[in-house]
């Protein structure tokens, strides 16, 4: 799912201080699962908010709600009646719901609450790591099922790097080679001839190096 | 055991420490409350395992959050205790009220809010 982080209360702050009236809008989705952008979250946030306003003795009305996604129209039109009544929107979605919402209520101004970090999963509660850069075409049938763009700090396409050691990055000691994962998953599954053929160069016009992306399935459309 | 504790504290039983999210701390807060603080088990015994660790991480979360909007984080803090300790529950009662009237009254309690303190 798409991660996020909640962005530091000063910078929403920053947006909004010279406003009366402020709806935070939460997203069930991803950032729900991630403990950034849920109801629970929003609840949080429009409490500090309010208490923050006023302490400064500065009117303000922070209403709250969560939708079930932000990236669907259906559920971004059930504020249709509400959210007229708001100077902005905090949005706690992601980057792709701010701007749905953005395109949604073109009149509004929306703010993000939180900031988009990356595709990931749920290492233990309240631990998120990296696990797709969403490049467009998919390489884990030949990778051992483990990410090398995401999961390698150079993207390689044939690693490791000269900077693998004892099973890290050289750029942290923290983080694991991403190549020496995908060796030993290789190696466990007695394939590792597939060291003995390089991969031959990506096409990332399929990636963000396209340009903006769109994606059409005909048979889905209405 | 008859023991008293200052009467401006007014408890909220819930069957864990676990129980108490981020936003009840605030609510109270919010809502008027001079302070707030969570009285749980010891660590190490909490019959859910680990409710209390729980709540404790949650109160170190709401003391930095109150840092960023201006409230001081001392008005809420985290107590452990048995519950056969009553005398450290009345004690504990006394020293919170104790800090939090130093920290003079809640800056944000809106006029007419009732004054409130949960445990
Ligand atoms: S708006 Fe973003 S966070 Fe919410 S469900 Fe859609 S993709 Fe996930
Ligand atoms: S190869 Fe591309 S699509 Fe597949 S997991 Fe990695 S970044 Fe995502």
């Amino acid at each position: 799912m798409i991660m996020a982080r909640p962005k530091p209360i000063e910078e929403i702050v920053r947006e909004i201080k010279d406003l009366d009236k402020v709806l935070v809008a939460g997203c069930n989705g991803c950032v729900a699962v991630c403990e950034a952008g849920g109801l629970k979250e929003v609840e949080i946030l429009a409490s500090a908010l309010r208490m923050y306003f006023a302490r400064q003795h500065k009117k303000m009305e922070v209403g709250e709600v969560s939708l079930t996604r932000q990236c669907d129209r259906e559920y971004l039109g059930e504020l249709r009646d509400r959210v007229g009544d708001y100077d902005a929107v905090v949005s706690l979605a992601c980057g792709a719901g701010v701007q749905f919402m953005t395109e949604t209520y073109d009149k509004m101004r929306i703010f993000p609450g939180v900031d988009t970090c990356f595709i990931g999963v749920t290492d233990e509660k309240g631990v998120w790591s990296e696990r797709c850069q969403a490049c467009g075409s998919c390489l884990l049938a030949t990778t051992g099922g483990i990410c090398p763009i995401s999961r390698c700090s150079k993207r390689l396409l044939n690693g490791p790097c000269g900077g693998s050691s004892k099973g890290k990055c050289e750029i942290d000691k923290e983080v694991a080679c991403g190549w020496q994962l995908i060796y030993e998953r290789l190696k466990g599954l007695g394939e590792l001839k597939r060291f003995e053929q390089p991969t031959p160069p990506k096409d990332w016009i399929s990636s963000r190096e396209g340009g903006p992306r769109k994606m059409t399935k005909e048979e889905s459309r209405l | 055991m008859r023991l008293t504790y200052p009467s401006s504290i007014k408890i909220v039983k819930v069957p864990c420490t676990g129980r108490v999210a981020v936003i009840h701390l605030l609510r109270a807060l919010e809502k008027g409350a001079d302070g707030v603080f969570v009285a749980g088990c010891m660590e190490g015994d909490c019959k859910y395992q680990l409710g209390n660790i729980r709540a404790r991480k949650r109160v170190e979360y709401v003391r930095k959050l109150l840092a960023t909007i201006g409230l001081e984080p001392d008005r809420v803090a985290m107590y452990n205790m048995s519950s056969g300790e009553g005398p450290r529950f009345a004690e504990i009662s006394r020293e919170m009220t104790e800090k939090v009237r130093m920290l003079g009254p809640n800056p944000i309690r809106i006029k007419g809010v009732e004054k409130e303190k949960a445990a």
